[in-house]
């Protein structure tokens, strides 16, 4: 049901009943490696390019979620993914593996919260009994189509992210146990005319705001409403933008309850300048580390604000400006 | 940004990139043109020592001893770069190993390892020249102006 402008409340609560998180060997050195389902300790998991690796990693991902929540692949009704590569092929070439009908879905590193607010969208009202939604991103995949060669030793400014290797799969269904999705927030294409590729975060910070501040609006609510909102890939310099940028047009939120999926899934020992990024960022800290933390009851309603960079090299190369997106859906638990 | 890109942004655009800027890290310039010249000016001496030994052990002269000096460089830089090495060592000395041969080798062949998975002709002949292939083009039309500004101030001056 709409309400406001942009949100939409989900009055049957559908149920995240599990959900599947893949990830690489940076990740599995970060502070939320016991969060993952699965880690592997090769950027290729034994197959002949980075390409098929991420295919394979997401359909690890949802083998792992139809697994653990004991149904057959042929239970679920629609598959709803994405990723970061051209023509998301990732994305298709796993459903093509699951044979489940499929949406594919593209808000560059906001697609874990699109498909999770669609998902959610088409359980709620009862076109369907279960769904999965999906996000998955590459290190190497999405470097290759973004930026320089992997082993090419050009120095990245302080702004930079480094790219989540990483596959985040939800299990929605309309019946179970567990974290609930009950309101989803879709963001408008906010682009206020930043056209560096190294420098993402400042670039999506107002998408963030722009979103939470309709997130707000809509529901009327604030931030106390919240145990913790998580932005997507903002980073450490994205981060504290939106922080500032919050506090600027009068949105108070705590600085404890509010976190970014790009700060929390690697050690501020790990090099990786400002912080993670990609689809699989939001997808494998959300649906991993902080459903974790809900199911253990420290947390009982989060707002996951994941932020995408709709950009193409192509863009990027003819000077345009980088129009950023932000989606929010709420997740809540009863305890 | 340029005063000309920035001419095109909206008020409200112009005042956000003020705030985001004044929030974002900055690279220290100092620090890396120190890191620089001390990284760069390594690579160089390296190079030298490699030279002489050329020149002293097999029968080179300076200037013909540059052609295998400047090939073991390339493949120091190569077998670097196939290591994983070379990027984590660029992003710490910045300019100090882009400058010189050893940066020109590893863009070719990182650029040659990354296009691997699309075969030798669509993959790697097509793509290994990626990054190089506007230093060549400017280098040699940069190197053609030059010859011929050369040329005409000899022909001027009559030597």
């Amino acid at each position: 049901m709409l309400q406001g402008h942009q949100t939409w409340v989900f009055k049957n609560r559908p149920v995240i009943v599990a959900t599947g998180t893949v990830a690489g060997p940076f990740e599995g050195e970060g502070p939320l490696a016991r969060d993952f389902d699965l880690l592997h300790d090769d950027l290729w998991l034994g197959q002949e390019s980075y390409e098929k690796a991420e295919r394979k990693m997401l359909e690890e991902a949802c083998e792992q979620a139809t697994s653990k929540a004991g149904i057959q692949k042929d239970d679920v009704q629609f598959f709803l993914s994405g990723d970061l590569v051209n023509q998301i092929t990732p994305s298709s070439f796993a459903a093509r593996t699951l044979a489940v009908p499929y949406l594919g879905m593209f808000g560059a590193c906001s697609t874990s919260m699109e498909s999770l607010a669609l998902g959610s969208l088409i359980v709620n009202s009862g076109s369907a009994q279960r769904v999965m939604c999906a996000a998955v991103s590459h290190n190497a995949t999405v470097e290759k189509q973004f930026r320089y060669p992997t082993e090419y030793g050009g120095q990245k400014p302080p702004t930079a992210q480094w790219t989540v290797t990483g596959a985040g799969v939800a299990l929605l269904s309309a019946q179970g146990e567990g974290p609930r999705t009950t309101a989803a927030t879709i963001g408008r294409v906010i682009d206020m005319g930043i056209s560096d590729p190294f420098n993402m975060g400042s670039a999506m910070a107002p998408a963030a705001v722009d979103t939470i501040t309709a997130h707000f609006r809509d529901l009327n609510i604030d931030a106390g409403y919240y145990d913790l909102i998580a932005t997507g890939d903002l980073g450490r310099v994205g981060h504290g933008i939106a922080r500032d940028l919050l506090k600027k047009h009068g949105i108070k939120i705590p600085d404890d309850r509010f976190t970014d999926c790009g700060i929390l899934i690697y050690s501020e020992e790990q090099p990786v300048i400002a912080g993670g990024s990609g689809c699989g960022c939001s997808a494998v800290v959300t649906y991993g580390h902080l459903l974790n933390r809900m199911k253990k009851g420290e947390l009982q309603r989060i707002l996951v604000v994941a932020t995408g960079a709709l950009l193409s090299p192509l863009s990027y190369q003819q000077k345009d400006s980088i129009p950023c997106i932000a989606h929010a859906v709420t997740i809540e638990i009863d305890h | 940004m340029s005063e000309k890109a920035k001419k095109k942004l909206t008020p409200a655009q112009q005042e956000y990139q003020d705030f985001a800027q004044a929030r974002e890290p900055k690279r220290s310039v100092l620090f890396n043109c120190v890191k620089a010249f001390f990284v760069g000016g390594s690579i160089c001496l390296l190079g030298q020592f490699i030279q002489d030994f050329f020149i002293w052990n097999f029968d080179f002269t300076e200037k013909t001893a540059g052609n295998p000096t400047v090939a073991v460089l390339i493949l120091l830089s190569v077998i670097l770069t196939s290591a994983g090495l070379y990027d984590h060592f660029g992003q710490w000395a910045g300019a100090g190993t882009a400058v010189p041969v050893t940066g020109f080798a590893n863009s070719i062949a990182s650029a040659a390892i990354e296009h691997r998975t699309e075969g030798y002709v669509l993959g790697v002949g097509s793509n290994m020249f990626k990054l190089a292939g506007s230093v060549i083009v400017f280098g040699v039309f940069a190197a053609f102006v030059i010859a011929l500004i050369k040329t005409t101030l000899a022909m001027l001056g009559g030597s």
